[in-house]
């Protein structure tokens, strides 16, 4: 019987239509060391589930959890043992997150012009392969990617309200 | 640069990618804005994107390059811009490993970790963590502290799973973090409670009274986060398991709770962790089902597919208990998720009826070669499980599995289909001829080492004793002309056993050998030098020592005897007999049907059961001297189950002595036991000679203590004898929350069941592939027969395990299956009998009223065949 842990997630992936990686980070040091064996395995779950929208897959003894938008391809990996539901819950959680951010444009262009909030989305749900955060509100939050801008415009309306104050 | 980018990207149109043709050396370049004042963070942001991103893609970075972009990243850390802090992080974490001196940004996270900004202090936090080492951690020892209590739930889950990380590197600094991990168990934030959760269980896991105390206050308190739930399923089960507690147990009630709890994923955890618990009842069985039942028809794929894979486990062991759900099942066998599918229909053959079996068959072929090879096993998997309950449709099966085999796919699969047509050619006699028919067919073109082997080990097992022998020499010799060595080696074994079988195709196969003996790979030429020579010889006894039936010896015990004979210059020849036998063969046992994916691993030759306690005696001086083992029994339980100690007994036989292994669990927490023994009181002739006792039995700490005692040699049929069993110790009463124990104790003694001896101790289980030739080899000098009449027993299979279990041998040519509706059965055993001697059991049984049976025995050794025949009586 496996030890109970909270390591729960073995790899996440994001792919585009031709299977290209986008982005993609391994949590178990033992599963696929080399940068080869990632991209194989990549490869070869895209071949396997990129026809047919089926959300859940079982290859090369891993539970793989998925979902599909226009071009970009969803993968969460975890053990043959692990609860599909838990890896499902952190699939959602990821799709969510980055619909949100992105304003529901989840497709490729989007994704790539704002990766640095994508990455910032999936290191604020699994960290080291434990489960982090599995609510997209929360998400969205902690990371308080689109707000930059509004941040701005506070801190000037602020300035403004002080100059405001002080004049009168 | 950025510009550059840009314009390139609209004339490429929307789908392309910004990132494609990045040069790691141009980032870099443009890496040295960072240098530049006033920060721009857009810019700054933008670089370090495609940093991060070219390191995501497996790009290289030199150290040099990697510390020198690291060290200008710190510079950003000026920048209040939160995104950019954010990724300053992010790039921290992923250059961790590649660049030197990333300590340096410690102070600068050591700050945010600490100050006002609640959306830095729990990344920084996970970043700190990431690049410090133990003697470091302590300096952030006291922040980690305040982190892990931190009322911002995002900052003390950061804390708790650094914490979890840091476990395997400093156990004993995080450990001292404890009751901070304690107290944010009990925050409200479901995610703290989690985290909290996974991190005291790991800093506990060794100490099971510590995770029990733990839990029932979780259960009691009632958490509320379902991944808490579900990581609390996985603990109370696996206590269970290690306690081999009932099925009363709280812990079992705990589970069977939570299959009403109001999340899915917790009631989809309970059922499946009761499905997988070992010796479930059915009626135990029951609600876990029900609620998978129900998962089926939901319109999640996940959840469908997780409770049919589940579903699937239990018709392996409990199909009746799974025939409620056939009518969702069959929803599913169309379901557009073929893993789905496949699952659904393999569970319907296990539970289903033999009418519904060829349409389901036919449902499948239409989409097996759709769907992966893990779940084409699990559907062999299923044909072998459906051949041994309906063996009438085996010529189906065999016609499925033989198109299968002709399929492309691994090497998993293939051996899979290779097992189940074994194992239906030994289950049905009249499939053999066809089935043998289709794995020749088979390794004309197998690039599979093992299975080639494996089937050419078969023909020559089975091929000699069919009706025309003579029309597999010629797949044999084939696989002698075209393979790799080790094929080669094991067509020439197949060989010989049919040289040795039949008379008229000895002159044939003596043709072929020689040509073998030309072979250029030196094992070939061994083995056919040495199966020619024995052939020519045309004595039955020899063929049946050296082709038949093989060594039965243990092979690390072979290599330690003959290692340990080459250290002592002896006159005498190497004798055989002093090599311990192989325990538990197991060639002829079913393949047990492994679930999905354990297969993963390759097979490694681990030391038996037997070997590993060869090596524990040995290492006890008492014990010297006493030669080899000669058997280790199954354990005997002394007390009952819940007792004050918990003992049981393991039989171990020596050529002339007796070593009994008493195991020994105290389970009062606040006592301390010293100086164990087992005193023995004898029935028989039998000497106790020495104790060795076990010098301190703690509380829940397993020990072990011996007794050695001499057998009979006046009297070699005095192989039975009951001993009456008493433990004495010395008992010191201690604290049970520290275990400190008093000064002084007292004497005290436990009187435990009695322990038998009984001649199936004295017999060691070997396999014969061929009990004909073994039977002739022996030959009639010592054959005994004496007729018995059985009168309690009232069927043929019930009297066939009385047999086997009361001798302790092994049955052979599977003759310890009784065909059904047979009123006749002819059981063969084999073992060996303590000192070396073969002995071999020929059992007639009639079934009238109760059963008649005709004990016919031979061994190489006269009383031998005395005390079978006197304990059978």
């Amino acid at each position: 019987m496996e030890e109970p842990s909270l390591y729960t997630v073995k790899a996440v992936f994001i792919l585009d239509n031709d299977g290209n990686r986008l982005l993609s980070k391994y949590y178990d040091p033992e599963l696929y060391p080399s940068m080869k064996e990632q991209k194989n395995f990549e490869l070869n779950v895209f071949n396997k589930t990129h026809k047919a929208d089926n959300e859940i897959a079982f290859l090369e003894g891993m539970t793989i959890v998925y979902k599909s938008s226009i071009d970009l391809f969803f993968y969460v990996v975890g053990s043959a043992q692990e609860n599909e539901l838990m890896l499902m819950a952190v699939l959602n959680c990821l799709f969510e997150s980055v619909s949100q951010m992105l304003r529901k444009n989840v497709e490729k262009r989007t994704l790539l012009d704002n990766m640095d909030g994508v990455f910032l989305v999936v290191d604020e749900i699994i960290d080291g392969g434990v489960i982090l955060e599995s609510d997209p509100q929360q998400v969205i939050e902690k990371v308080n990617y689109r707000v930059r801008d509004c941040v701005e415009e506070q801190i000037s309306l602020c300035n403004e309200l002080t100059v405001f104050v002080s004049c009168v | 640069m950025i510009k550059k980018f840009d314009k390139k990207d609209e004339e490429s149109g929307s789908g392309s990618n910004p990132f494609q043709h990045l040069e790691k050396s141009a980032v870099l370049q443009e890496a040295r804005i960072f240098n530049e004042t006033p920060i721009n963070p857009r810019r700054c942001l933008h670089i370090l994107t495609k940093i991060i991103y070219l390191l995501n893609q497996g790009e290289h970075f030199g150290t040099t390059e990697a510390t020198e972009a690291f060290f200008a990243m710190t510079r950003l850390f000026q920048s209040n811009d939160q995104t950019l802090r954010r990724m300053c992080y992010l790039t921290i974490k992923e250059m961790a490993n590649i660049s030197e001196d990333v300590i340096i940004v410690t102070s600068s996270l050591t700050k945010d970790m600490t100050g006002k900004e609640d959306v830095y202090r729990g990344p920084a936090i996970r970043a700190l963590c990431r690049i410090t080492d133990t003697t470091m951690l302590q300096a952030i020892e006291r922040y980690m502290k305040q982190a892990i209590v931190d009322k911002v739930p995002s900052v003390s889950s950061s804390a708790l799973v650094s914490s979890l990380h840091m476990v395997k590197m400093s156990f004993d600094v995080v450990k001292r973090w404890v009751n901070e991990a304690q107290e944010a168990a009990s925050s409200d934030n479901i995610m703290v409670q989690y985290h909290a959760l996974g991190l005291l269980y790991h800093l506990r896991k060794n100490d099971r009274l510590a995770v029990t105390k733990m839990l029932n206050k979780f259960t009691k308190s009632g958490l509320k986060s379902p991944f808490a739930y579900c990581m609390m399923i996985r603990i109370a089960s696996k206590l269970l398991e290690e306690t081999e507690g009932g099925h009363d147990s709280p812990l079992f009630d705990f589970i069977e709770s939570c299959l009403r709890n109001k999340h899915e994923m917790v009631v989809y955890e309970a059922a499946s962790a009761i499905v997988h618990m070992p010796n479930c009842t059915a009626r135990e069985l029951a609600p876990a089902v029900s609620v998978l039942q129900l998962f089926c028809s939901s319109p999640k794929a996940a959840l469908r597919y997780a409770a049919v894979r589940t579903l699937n486990k239990v018709a392996m062991k409990h199909p009746s208990a799974v025939t409620a759900c056939n009518l969702d099942l069959e929803n599913l066998i169309t379901d557009s998720n073929r893993s789905i599918a496949t699952l659904a229909i393999t569970t319907l053959l296990k539970t289903g009826s033999e009418s519904s079996v060829d349409r389901l068959m036919k449902q499948i072929s239409s989409f097996v070669s759709e769907i992966s090879d893990e779940f084409k096993v699990v559907v062999v998997q299923a044909i072998s499980a459906l051949c041994q309950k309906y063996p009438r449709k085996h010529s189906v099966m065999m016609n499925f599995l033989s198109n299968m085999l002709r399929d492309d796919g691994g090497f998993e699969y293939k051996r899979a289909i290779v097992d189940c047509i074994i194992s239906i050619i030994e289950e049905n006699p009249e499939s053999k001829e066809t089935g043998l028919a289709h794995l020749c067919e088979f390794i004309e073109d197998c690039e599979h080492t093992v299975l080639a082997t494996k089937i050419l080990h078969l023909l020559g097992k089975e091929g000699p004793r069919t009706p025309t022998p003579s029309k597999y020499i010629r797949f044999i010799f084939n696989r002698v002309v075209l393979e790799s060595e080790a094929v080669r080696a094991a067509a020439v074994s197949a060989l010989a056993k049919f040289g040795a079988q039949n008379d008229d195709l000895l002159p044939s196969v003596l043709v072929l050998m020689k040509r073998c003996m030309m072979d250029s790979d030196d094992e070939v030429r061994d083995r056919a030098t040495f199966y020619m020579n024995v052939l020519q010889q045309k004595q039955k006894a020899l063929n049946a020592a050296y082709i038949f039936n093989g060594l039965s010896v243990s092979v690390p015990g072979l290599e330690k005897s003959l290692h340990q004979y080459t250290l002592e210059p002896s006159e005498k020849p190497f004798d055989m007999k002093t090599v311990p036998l192989a325990t538990a063969p197991i060639t002829e046992q079913k393949t047990e049907i492994a679930p999905v994916a354990t297969s993963k691993l390759p097979e490694k030759l681990a030391p038996s059961r037997q070997d590993i306690y060869q090596e524990q005696l040995a290492a006890i001086p008492e014990f010297k001297g006493l030669g080899p083992l000669f058997k280790s029994s199954e354990p005997v339980q002394l007390t009952e189950a819940e007792t004050e100690y918990v003992v049981r007994c393991i039989k171990h036989t020596f050529a002339n002595h007796m070593i009994f292994q008493f195991d020994c669990t105290n389970t009062l927490n606040d006592q301390l036991l010293q100086r164990v023994l087992v005193q023995m009181e004898p029935s028989e002739a039998y000497e106790v000679l020495n104790y060795v006792p076990a010098p301190s039995l703690p509380y829940s700490q397993p020990s072990s203590c011996y007794s050695l005692v001499r057998l009979p040699e006046d009297d070699p049929t005095a192989v039975s004898c009951t001993f009456s069993c008493t433990m004495k110790y010395l008992v010191r009463d201690c604290d049970p929350n520290t275990g400190e124990p008093d000064d002084d104790g007292y004497d005290d003694e436990y009187v435990l069941e009695d322990l038998e001896v009984t001649v199936a101790d004295h017999i060691q289980k070997v396999l014969k592939p061929n009990f004909g030739a073994a039977w002739d080899e022996i030959g009639d000098d010592n054959e005994k027969e004496e007729t018995f009449a059985l009168a309690t027993v009232r069927t043929l299979d019930e009297a066939v395990n009385n047999i086997i279990s009361f001798l302790g041998m092994q049955p052979c040519e599977r003759s310890d299956k009784v065909p059904e509706n047979k009123n006749s059965h002819v059981l063969f055993l084999a073992g060996v009998f303590r000192g070396g001697h073969d002995v071999l059991v020929r059992a007639r049984l009639a079934l009238a009223d109760g059963v008649t049976m005709q004990v016919t025995v031979r061994s190489t050794d006269e009383n031998v065949v005395d005390v079978i025949l006197a304990s059978v009586g």
